[in-house]
């Protein structure tokens, strides 16, 4: 059911654990539904220079998240901002259906790292992030 | 190492089950409904499969029933039973952790009309008999309860709830794929109607199966054509299948203390091994239990990622989360026993048969607690530098 890719990222997932020095953070997911994504990243004149991942969820919770921090490390808040959930699941070969909501998981981990980024900068992330699914933030 | 500890999936083809049933498939071929000698030998050998059968279960052979497995026969038992007693009642009861065999059959039988309770478990997933009087209404006219549970092993005090139904007149199922060939089963002693087994969970080959239909009850066929089985379950007999079938339910049954025994021993070794892990907990009851069942939670684990790092190091295993199942809850039995979501997610199963080693066992404690270690430190929800939860969603003592 899996892609070779997909248990490749799974059985050796990259860039796991936290940023040290990190200065931007989101979790997305709930453990009540099986999955919580939390990326950490280290942000330098608007490029992601380290970016690491904790993952509690299935194996293609894991392989999406470990593919996601490979699309966006070393590259530039907007193109790390540019990258769907499609282009994490067409890296690893595709998921089965079942499983695209962790590939949307991994692109919101994503998004909400960066909207954390500009917060602590002072910055509403809002109108450069859109939505970070960070429903607590908006709504209390 | 390849460790196959997923025996309440299914089971290894038993060798005696083989040997009966090869000589039906390399030549014995005959229609056993046709006349003339290698369908004579076909039939007899039906016959015989029937008798084994039913004496393996304290049943006499014209209430053995040949099916395409446990699904149908779990089918065939409630909407035969609903369609034959409409006019006496609609309500049936069941229970919360049925396998989807009678559960979505339930749920099939309330959009026609008909009424269902489904019956709580306690924090071990045990019904009681006085639970089962107490649903019981002037128009219930069947109680389907499972004689062991496929995820937590639980065994259900069906001979009490047998003898229940048949003081209040009403129609007792159980669904006993998971218990027949494991545990005691004496349907001469015990006041069950009809029960449903599987041939593959034993020994036997997979797509056979059967339902016993007590002397004197008629349901009508959930099948029809050409007649076979009495006219209740058409469809040209698999021969060599319930041959294979038949075997093996011997067999266990021949065998069953000694191999419970060792099985039982086996099983506790492992949960015992497991119990050391930090946080993780035994699912079900330990003393009604069947004797391969061991089944676990590991807080801070998703079940999925267990069970594809378990394959990764050669052990076949099961979990309940909903990333296994496809669906988005996890399994509706560690739901109905009291576990919350995020638990339930972190659910591994391992059953034992009888071709495991003390070696293998050992094998299996290691690798989980390989598995789960690994796990949990990628888990957001585990702290690496304390080795606990950074949040406790359930405690050890809510099983108690």
């Amino acid at each position: 059911m899996y892609s070779e890719k997909v248990m490749d990222h799974f059985s050796n997932p990259r860039n796991v654990g936290e940023v040290e020095n990190a200065n931007a953070a989101g979790q997305v997911g709930n453990p009540k539904c099986g999955d919580i994504m939390k990326m950490t990243m280290r942000i330098e004149g608007g490029r992601i220079e380290d970016v690491k991942f904790k993952t509690f969820g299935c194996g293609a919770a894991v392989a999406t998240s470990s593919m996601a921090t490979e699309l966006v490390k070393g590259h530039t808040i907007e193109e790390a901002l540019s990258l769907t959930n499609k282009a994490v699941a067409e890296a690893l070969d595709g998921l089965p259906p079942v499983k695209l909501h962790c590939s949307v998981l991994a692109e919101e981990a994503i998004k909400s790292a960066i909207a954390d980024y500009y917060r602590r900068q002072g910055i509403d992330p809002t109108p450069i992030v859109g939505c970070d699914v960070d429903c607590a933030h908006c709504h209390g | 190492m390849f460790v196959y500890a997923d025996h309440a999936a299914t089971a290894p083809l038993s060798k005696r089950a083989l040997s009966a049933m090869l000589p039906f498939l390399e030549g014995g071929y005959g229609n056993a409904s046709s006349v003339y000698a290698i369908a004579r030998d076909a039939r007899r050998a039906l016959e015989a499969a029937r008798k084994i059968t039913a004496e393996a279960l304290g049943a006499k052979p014209e209430e053995i029933y040949f099916t395409g497995g446990g699904t149908e026969s779990d089918n065939w038992a409630l909407r035969g039973v609903c369609e034959a007693k409409k006019d006496k009642g609609r309500h049936i009861v069941t229970t919360a952790i049925e396998h989807h065999a009678v559960l979505h059959t339930a749920e099939y039988l309330k959009k026609q009309g008909y009424d269902v309770t489904f019956l709580p478990v306690d924090k071990l997933g045990r019904v009681t008999p006085e639970q089962v009087e107490k649903a019981l209404r002037t128009d219930t006219i069947l109680v389907s309860v499972m004689a062991a549970n496929n995820e937590i092993g639980v065994l259900e005090p069906i001979a009490e709830i047998g003898a229940l139904c048949r003081a209040k007149g009403v129609l007792f199922h159980t669904d006993a794929v998971q218990a027949v060939g494991h545990v005691p089963l004496d349907l001469s002693a015990m006041e069950v109607d009809l029960l449903s087994l599987a041939g593959h969970k034993f020994g036997g080959p997979k797509g056979v199966g059967a339902l016993y239909i007590r002397r004197g009850l008629r349901i009508p066929p959930l099948l029809y054509g050409g007649g076979h089985e009495r006219g209740l379950r058409s469809g040209t007999e698999n021969v060599a299948g319930l041959m294979g079938m038949a075997e093996a339910l011997r067999e266990a049954v021949e065998n069953r203390e000694e191999k419970n025994k060792r099985l039982t021993a086996l099983r506790d070794k492992l949960i015992e091994g497991l119990s050391r892990i930090p946080y993780s907990f035994l699912t079900g009851d330990t003393e009604n239990r069947l004797p391969g069942n061991v089944s676990f939670v590991f807080e801070c684990v998703e079940g999925e990622s267990m069970v594809l790092g378990l394959d990764l190091a050669g052990v076949c295993a099961s979990s309940g989360s909903a990333c296994s199942s496809g669906s988005l809850d996890p399994s509706h039995v560690l739901l109905a026993i009291g576990l919350p979501h995020e638990v339930a997610h972190g659910s591994l199963r391992l059953t034992l048969g009888e071709e495991n080693t003390p070696e293998e066992v050992d094998y299996l404690i290691e690798t989980v607690a390989g598995v789960v270690t690994r796990a949990r430190s990628m888990s957001p929800l585990w702290d690496a530098a304390t080795q606990t939860p950074t949040e406790r969603f359930w405690g050890p003592g809510s099983l108690k």
